[in-house]
């Protein structure tokens, strides 16, 4: 019994590497960006921790959201020096399996959840303002995992989504997600607009693999981390596929910055489960203006910091400090780029 | 933008209530309302969950029986163990919190609703543990119908199957709602696993039963919500079949009425000249139809209408819960926004 349960996944893993969320970016000659981490950057109080840290954001204040997933999928704020300050959300029924938290432009939080399929809003205080998607109901058991074709994506039902972004006119877009494949857009006071993917996954522009990350820049264009495409889309505000970028290995998380002069940052992170050689292959994050012209590149995976250990997410709101959540060593980090691309 | 358009739905609804005479079903009356802000305050760190339940007593007092986590399996000896996934709070008159009721009781897993009788003890219903818990007004166990399964499996649980006529006990199947006669009889709506309603005496003795999967009179494709009147008439929301059907006080079906949509929640207001309010509740997955509350007479004349599906202020997501102690104040307790409305009709 033994050797073939742990003989088998590991075959699988075999067959799977070399298309399993990993790919060499093919961009030559881009500049090495010097940076460092900042030491001890989040301080817990005593006998707090974080888990994975899938999510982090930043509002503007500097205040630091960190929303992880330890024993339960916890919600922290720090305060820009990296002092804990308190937890949200503690027992809310939205929280079970984190994957994304934003600030919108009004330092509202809202929180991406996987485990519930729920998206929500919270004021900057904590308290629940609105509500996409819904939890299912703990009485009908354990839903049975989609075999075969997803069932048709809903208006309003999300399957393990995976972040939102908002349009200066606030506007909100969802990448939704590990099971549909598709990126929806809602007014402001959640109604639903419009979609492009559905629930089958594609390749075509407009069509997507795991879309695993979005963001709206200032003209209103949503850019999303198509992974399983290894690629990034950008659509314009009505989600028309506007382009796509290809040569910067898997799409697996990307940033906008805030400012007039927006940058973009887009992460070829490293697989979970450090397949060998894939620490020479992947890990680096690429700095690019909205055009699409990479000005530079920085980091390398590693277990110790300043290494990445998969980043799931960055905040980006100054473009000089980024701040990355990462999956496998359970921490953010705050790195402080030097500017231009040397 | 919304001045326009509650003068809009003011011109509307004075220019429809002279035709609404001649024909309340195809010209309803919109009634204007307002809803209060933060009418609940919850203290920090305590975040309400889908509302099952919202009920006031005779001081104005509310109750709120919330879905605000989900049970926590452990495991034991052969048999996974379910525990907790809802609570019930109480907030005074002002809607400030007061204390939570009923705290690691054994039967709050996930509520279906909460209901005051009378004597202003509160009753909870749990639609995982299949039970009927009444609290005295003081927050201690007084009596309960039903009994939780001592373990859980938890497959995905398919539409129901049986007949949803139940057994002549209280052993029940996803009930939904709990209502008493003058008498003190009591009647549980075993509604969404079964399709009946089961009657008891005030000592929680069983009575009788009635009704059963189906579209005919008196048969149910679910009973979301009971209310009985002052004369001990029994209000059924069969929201399956769009309709609210009408008993006697011994199960005999009366008459039903057919133009209020998918009714979930209902709620009769006290005093000699009663009303009966009933939601069209949207589906969880949609706000883009229903979710207006109709406000009508018991002979099923309707009065007016008033809100639509959505996530704004006067606007609902999936009601599944109306107070309405004091008419024209109702206290409604939604699915989809996790939050109860104080509403004002004008």
């Amino acid at each position: 019994m033994k050797p073939i349960l742990t003989g088998l996944p590991a075959l699988m893993l075999i067959v799977a590497a070399p298309g399993f969320g990993q790919r060499k970016a093919t961009i030559q000659n881009v500049p090495e960006i010097q940076f460092s981490s900042v030491p001890n950057f989040l301080k817990l109080p005593a006998g707090e921790h974080l888990g994975e840290s899938v999510a982090v954001a930043t509002n503007s204040k500097g205040h630091v959201f960190v929303y992880h997933r330890s024993a339960t999928t916890r919600l922290f704020e720090f305060d820009q020096s990296g002092k804990f300050l308190k937890e949200i959300g503690a027992g809310y029924v939205g929280f079970e399996f984190a994957h994304s938290v934003r600030i919108d432009k009004d330092d509202n939080i809202w929180t991406v959840d996987e485990g519930t399929n729920m998206i929500t809003k919270f004021s900057p205080d904590g308290r629940v303002l609105m509500v996409l998607g819904r939890r299912p109901l703990a009485v009908l058991g354990v839903l049975a995992a989609p075999a075969g074709a997803n069932l048709p994506a809903q208006k309003y039902v999300f399957c393990r989504p995976t972040d939102v972004g908002w349009d200066p006119q606030g506007n909100i877009f969802v990448s939704d997600g590990y099971c549909n494949n598709r990126v929806v857009k809602y007014d402001k006071d959640g109604r639903f607009l419009a979609q492009t993917g559905s629930e089958k996954p594609g390749s075509a522009l407009g069509e997507f693999n795991l879309p695993h990350a979005l963001q709206v820049d200032g003209q209103g264009n949503v850019w999303v981390a198509d992974r399983t495409n290894f690629r990034y889309q950008v659509l314009d505000n009505n989600l028309k596929p506007i382009r796509e970028i290809t040569n910067l290995g898997v799409g697996w998380t990307v940033c906008v910055s805030s400012g007039p002069h927006q940058y973009v940052f887009l992460s070829n992170s490293n697989p979970n489960g450090n397949q060998p050689g894939t620490w020479d292959t992947t890990g680096e994050i690429y700095k690019a203006e909205l055009d699409g012209t990479v000005l530079g590149k920085f980091g390398h995976p590693g277990k110790l910091a300043p290494g990445f250990q998969v980043v799931h997410m960055m905040d980006c709101r100054n473009p000089n400090e980024v701040i990355t959540g990462e999956i496998e060593s359970w921490r953010a980090q705050k790195l402080v780029l030097q500017a231009r691309g040397k | 933008m919304k001045p326009t358009l509650q003068i809009l739905t003011f011109t509307f609804m004075a220019t429809s209530i002279a035709a609404s005479i001649a024909n309340a079903q195809n010209a309803v009356p919109e009634i204007k309302f307002d809803s209060v802000p933060n009418a609940l305050q919850l203290p920090a760190g305590l975040y309400l969950g889908e509302v099952g339940g919202v009920a006031t007593n005779s001081k104005g007092d509310i109750f709120v029986y919330t879905r605000n986590g989900h049970p926590t399996i452990t495991f034991g000896t052969a048999r996974p163990f379910a525990h907790g996934g809802s609570r019930l709070y109480q907030f005074d008159r002002t809607g400030k919190f007061v204390q939570e009721i009923g705290k690691n009781t054994y039967g709050f897993m996930v509520a279906s609703q909460v209901r005051v009788d009378p004597a202003d003890n509160i009753w909870a219903v749990d639609q995982f543990t299949n039970m009927v818990m009444k609290f005295d007004p003081q927050g201690n166990v007084a009596m309960l119908l039903g009994r939780k399964a001592e373990s859980e499996n938890v497959p995905a649980r398919g539409p129901a199957t049986n007949d949803g006529a139940g057994q002549q006990t209280d052993l029940f199947n996803r009930p939904t709602d709990v209502a008493w006669d003058s008498a003190g009889n009591i009647f549980v709506a075993d509604g969404e696993g079964n399709a009946r309603i089961a009657k008891f005496d005030k000592d929680g003795k069983f009575v009788k039963s009635w009704g059963k999967r189906g579209s005919a009179p008196g048969e149910f494709a679910n009973v979301l919500s009971i209310a009985v009147d002052k004369d001990g008439n029994v209000y059924a929301a069969d929201g399956g079949n769009k309709r609210v059907e009408v008993f006697d006080n011994n199960g005999t079906f009366r008459t039903a009425f057919a133009n209020v949509g998918n009714a979930q929640a209902l709620c009769v207001t006290k005093g000699p000249n009663q009303i009966l309010y009933v939601s069209n509740s949207n589906p969880t997955n949609d706000i883009d139809v229903a979710g207006e509350i109709y406000k009508m007479r018991l002979d099923g004349t309707i009065m007016g209408k008033f809100g639509r599906a959505g996530k704004l202020l006067k606007e609902f997501g999936t009601v599944n819960a109306i107070d309405c102690r004091v008419d024209n104040t109702l206290y409604v307790g939604e699915l989809g926004n996790l939050r109860v409305q104080k509403v004002i009709l004008h």
